[in-house]
Parts: C-alpha cells; structure tokens; sequence
C-alpha cells in the first residue's frame, strides 16, 4: 500500500502546478468576466449561474460528504430569500442597505436548519429523503398561508437605482464572492477531522458511531453550514430578481436541479459540484429562451441528459475523467511498475485493485 | 357539525381507498427493488390522461377503459425497467434509482405537456355529478365506485402475494434477495413483473383520480410528496401498512378541512414528520427495517 503511495505522490507533481495553473486561470476568467461581456442578457447568465454553483457547493458539503440525499435544500433557499423580504419590508431598511440582512438570512437558515435537521437526521436513506421533501412542502405551504409572507403573490424587494446596463455587475461580484466562500468552506470541510467523520458516516454510519464519531452532532453542523450558505445566496437571489414567490423560492425543481449538478460533475466532490452547475445552470437559462425548446421540451431535455448522465457516466465528469487522465498517463507503463519492489509479498493484489480506483 | 365530521370521514375513507390504489404500487417496487418510484406521480397522471383520451377520443366509458389502459400501463412499467432500472449496478444504485426514476418521470411529464397542454381536465362521463343519499347527507358514486375498484385491486395484489408461486418468490425477494437467488428464483424477473404491476395499478389509481380531480400534467409532483408520506407512514414495503395509512392521513386531511382548509395539507406531512419521530418504522412497519 505504501509504495503505491509514495510512487503515486511522485506523479502528480506535474499535476498540482496544471492544476494550480488552472484554478489562477478560472479566477481570472471569472473576475474578468463581467468587464469583457458587458451585455446585461450575458451577465445575467452569469449572475444566475454563480449563484447556481453556490447552490450547489453548498448541497455537496452536507450530501456529499454524508451520502444523505437531502430533497429540503429549497427549504434554505425560500427561507433565507423570504427572512431578507420581509426584514427589508417590516423595519423598512432600503438600497444597498438590504445587503446587511445577508447575514441575518444566513442565521435564519441556520436557525431552521437545527430542528429540521434534528426531526430529519434521525432516519436515513429513502426515509431521511422523504422527510427532506415533506418538510420542503410545508414550508411552501407555509409560505402560501402565513399572513406575513404575502401570500400566493409572494414579496417584491425594495428599489434599487442602479442603471440597467450595469445593474448585474455588483450582484455578479458578491455571487462570485460567495462561491469562493462556500468553495473555501467545502475544502476546509474536506481536509479537516470534521470532513473525515463525514465520509466515516457516509461509508457505515453505525461503524463511524462505534468509533467514537458523535454522528449527530457532525450530522448537524454540517446540515447547518449547508443551510446557512444557501439561506444567504438565497437572499442574494431574492434581491436580484425582485421577488419571490411560494413556487420560485420553494421551489422541488430547484432540489432536484441541485442534485443533477452535482452527480453531472461528480457526487462528493468540490470541483464535480461546481463544474456540474456551470453547465446544466446555463444550459437550462439557454433552452428556456429558445422558442423551439419552449417550455416542456427544455423539460423533456433536462430529462434526458439526467438518463444519459446516470446510465453513461453514473460516477460524474470529475471523476471518470480524472480515471480517464490516470489511465492515459499510465499507458505504456506496466502496471507491475507500482508495486514494483513489492511484487514479491503476498500484497500484491489489494494494490493493484485500489489502484485501479 | 357531527353531521359535517362524520361526512368528512366517509369521504377520507372513500378517497383514501383510491390512494392506497396508487400507493401500492409504490410501496410494492420499493419492498422488491429497494428503489422510490419517483416516477409513480407522474404515472398516475398519464394513466388518468390515457382514460381521458379514451373517453373523449373513443368514448369509451373510463372504468371499461381500465381493460386497456391497465396492460398498457404494465407494459410501460416493465419497459422503463428493463431500460433504465435494470440497468443499475454498484454502491449508489439507491441515489440513482432515484435520479433515473425522477428523470423519467420528468420527460413522461414534458411529453404529456406537450400533447395536453397546461390547461386543467378533468374525466366528465353522464354520471360523475350523480350521488346516494346515505344516512342524511350525499355521497358522489365516483367515489363509491373508485373505492370499490381500489378495495378489489389491493385484494388482488394480496391474493397474488399471498396465494401463489409468483407472490411467493416475491416476498422471498424482498426478505432476501441474494437467498432468493441461491434458491433458483429469478430475480431480475420478478423485478421487472414487480415493476409492471406497481405501475399498471396506477392505471386504475389515476382512473379514478381523474373522475374525481381536474388535472394536468403539473399534478404528479402534489400526489407523489402524498403517495411517499403514505408509503413511509405505513412501513415501507408493507401493502396492508399503505392502505391503512392512506385511509388514515386521507381521513385526517378531510377532517381538518372542516375547519382550516388552508393548513389541512400542512397536518398531512406534519403528522408524517411527528410519526417518525417516534416509529421511525412507520405506523405498521417491520421492526428492523434493512440496514445502511
């Protein structure tokens, strides 16, 4: 195991300046992007499509790490737009003013998170999804029937008076700043012990429990980070769109368009998650304004990738292609190469296999 | 008000017997495949719109219709099967059922757009307003009719798990499905026939649906989040445990009506959510449910 170790380390030192490389080169394209397409039809795909990959960056630190498939992700989102909406509404706070409620959003996610998490988390599986969906419905419910969200006609944001041609850019910078923040998140989640107990509970829950991991207590934080981010971009949302509705903010196309994303990029893992969204986000927001994908042909679409995507590629992009890399550059290569040395011991094929992952 | 409370049950009764229809389907693929038909909302709209058609198209009386439209619905099932589900193998085959299914269900639903438009419909035959005046207050026979349908077919699901070779191999794939296949059952066969027919029952559920309900091809996502709260509620995999909670969560909804007709459907899932906070097995469940 060792030695497949320490001659793998060896090889992808190439690997992490591209890698370095790429990521400089993605930070530059997206903070340049504003400045080189000006249109606002553009910058919108691109407001749009941040918020997305926050969406979705924030879904994978919580069901990516504990393999819980949550279908509530909207609950977040609806509350965190609605808490912005009718703050802004009640102590009548206006313009720019309103960003400085994103962080009371934030806390009115983690707020709902804790009891829903607490009822949900107690079940697993198809269970803990079906809870994750009815809770989902009585929040938009709920919003349908409370007589401070405004009913089936919802909430409209305060005014802002910036200038249409460049009203896009700021919104575009603060999504641009919280994907960085969920994406830091996500990779502070993933390499620290807290990160560890996750996949401990992802891989054998009761297993991770007899080790000592306090799996409800992991379960819940994470639960509670996840929320928190998309009550905040679920804010942002609001504020850029101007209103919400019960069906826009809890929305069950939105749950299930996360979880696309994610399994389209690759399930559990960071860049699966973002590159997942930048794809299907634009690619929804084009079909739907092309008139000969009008409506439920976008749908039947969407539909369609979803089949190809799981019964094609059911690990996700990141994953068969980082397979796909390794094996190219392994080629020409005999594979007796890794364990070398130790192609003597009895070891040597649990090398081999997890080699092969 | 008694007067109003009693109706209220008789119509929950009535009504739940249709869902349990609906349900057991549901909660029959889950017991056998291990997977959520996320698909079976939608199903139950296309088997009502395929009813529709052949009233309207054909004028074909909708409970004869079932003749056609339930094989027809059985063949589909056995075909998005055979495409799709059979096909999955390996660690998150429970996430990606899930995936497959709602992908299915999503273009079935796009299709149906398409063809129906977003307009709502609803099946009209001569006697769909006709009611019975029972004790002192009227019961539509739609409904009378649907339950009896329902009560008939749940029977047969019954007699057909109980009472034969099929049914047997059925339940002994859903105790165990590798000791199922040691013993020279064919798995993936009664998997898909299990398919099938979870799916042809929808026919009938989605019949009766659209007698009693206007519908359009939107409708699927509201009874799929009810079908799945009733499936948990009754213990998953267990057809008697669907009908009593359907009946059950049915009955409630109706009752709360009387007096908030808003929130009724908020003590639907919120009963769900207090049940499994303290049966996390359901109301009827067995009591170890299969490991992680």
């Amino acid at each position: 195991m060792n030695e497949a170790r320490r001659t793998g380390r060896s090889l992808p030192d190439l690997g992490t300046a591209a890698k370095g490389g790429g990521l400089l080169l993605v930070i530059v394209i997206a903070v340049l992007f504003p400045q080189v397409f000006t249109n606002p039809a553009v910058t919108n795909y691109g407001v749009l499509t941040l918020i997305f990959v926050t969406c979705a960056t924030a879904w994978n630190i919580f069901s990516g790490n504990t393999g819980y498939i949550s279908l509530g992700q909207a609950v977040f989102y609806g509350s965190g737009a609605y808490a912005m909406g009718i703050a802004a509404r009640d102590w009548h706070i206006e313009g720019t003013a309103v960003f400085w409620l994103l962080p009371f959003s934030g806390a009115v996610g983690a707020v709902v998170a804790v009891p829903f998490g607490l009822i949900a988390l107690r079940v697993r599986r198809h269970t803990f999804i079906v809870i994750t969906i009815a809770v989902f419905f009585i929040f938009q419910l709920m919003a349908f029937n409370f007589w401070f969200t405004g009913g089936s006609s919802g909430l409209n944001s305060p005014f802002l008076s910036w200038p249409a041609t460049t009203y896009n850019t700021p919104f575009y910078y603060i999504a641009l700043g919280y994907v960085a923040g969920s994406v830091v998140i996500a990779w502070l989640v993933r390499r620290s012990r807290f990160g560890l107990q996750l996949r401990a509970i992802r891989d054998d829950e009761d297993r991770a429990r007899g080790l000592g991991v306090k799996a409800m207590r992991v379960k819940l934080a994470a639960f509670a980070i996840s929320g928190t981010i998309t009550a905040m971009i679920g804010a942002v949302w609001f504020y850029y769109i101007n209103q919400v509705e019960p069906q826009t903010g809890f929305d069950p196309l939105f749950d299930l368009t996360l979880v696309l994303m994610v399994f389209l990029g690759g399930f559990g893992s960071i860049s699966g998650a973002v590159l997942g969204a930048l794809i299907i986000e634009p690619l929804t927001l084009w079909l739907n304004t092309q008139p000969a994908f009008s409506g439920s042909v976008s749908e039947i679409m969407l539909g369609a990738i979803f089949l190809l995507v799981v019964l094609f590629m059911p690990r996700g992009i990141i994953p068969t292609g980082g397979e796909f890399i390794t094996k190219l550059r392994m080629r020409g290569r005999p594979a007796v190469t890794i364990t070398g040395p130790a192609s003597s011991t009895p070891s040597a094929p649990p090398v081999s296999s997890g080699g092969a992952r | 008000m008694a007067r109003e409370i009693t109706e209220a049950i008789v119509d929950g009764i009535l009504i739940g017997g249709v869902y349990a229809l609906m349900a057991v389907g549901l909660t029959l693929i889950f017991g056998v495949l291990d997977i959520i038909n996320i698909a079976q909302g939608v199903l139950v709209i296309l088997g009502a719109y395929l009813s529709y058609s052949l009233f309207t198209k054909a004028h074909i009386d909708p409970f004869v219709g079932l003749l056609i439209t339930v094989p027809a619905m059985f063949v589909i099932g056995v075909v998005i099967h055979w495409a799709f589900i059979s096909r999955l193998r390996g660690t998150e085959r429970t996430s990606m059922t899930l995936l497959v299914t709602y992908a299915v269900g999503l273009i079935i639903e796009g299709v149906l757009f398409k063809i129906y438009g977003a307009n709502n419909v609803q099946i009209n035959p001569r006697y769909v307003n006709s009611s019975v005046h029972i004790l002192d207050f009227y019961v539509g026979w739609v409904y009378i009719w649907g339950f009896i349908l329902a009560l008939v077919l749940v029977a047969a699901v019954y007699v057909l798990l109980y009472r034969t070779r099929f049914g047997r191999s059925v339940r002994a794939v859903i105790q165990d499905e590798t000791a199922a296949r040691l013993v020279g059952i064919n798995v993936n066969k009664v998997a898909a026939l299990t398919f099938g027919i979870g799916v042809a029952v929808t026919a009938a559920g989605g019949e009766v649906f659209g007698l009693t309900n206007a519908f359009n091809a939107n409708s699927g996502y509201d009874l799929i989040s009810r079908l799945l709260s009733i499936i948990i509620l009754g213990g998953m995999g267990s057809v008697g445990g669907a009908l009593g909670a359907s009946v059950f969560m049915l009955t409630l909804e109706s009752v709360v009506t009387i007096w908030q007709p808003n929130w009724a459907v908020v003590v639907y899932y919120a009963a769900l959510v207090i049940v499994l906070l303290y049966r996390p097995t359901g109301l009827f469940g067995r009591k170890a449910v299969r490991a992680q």
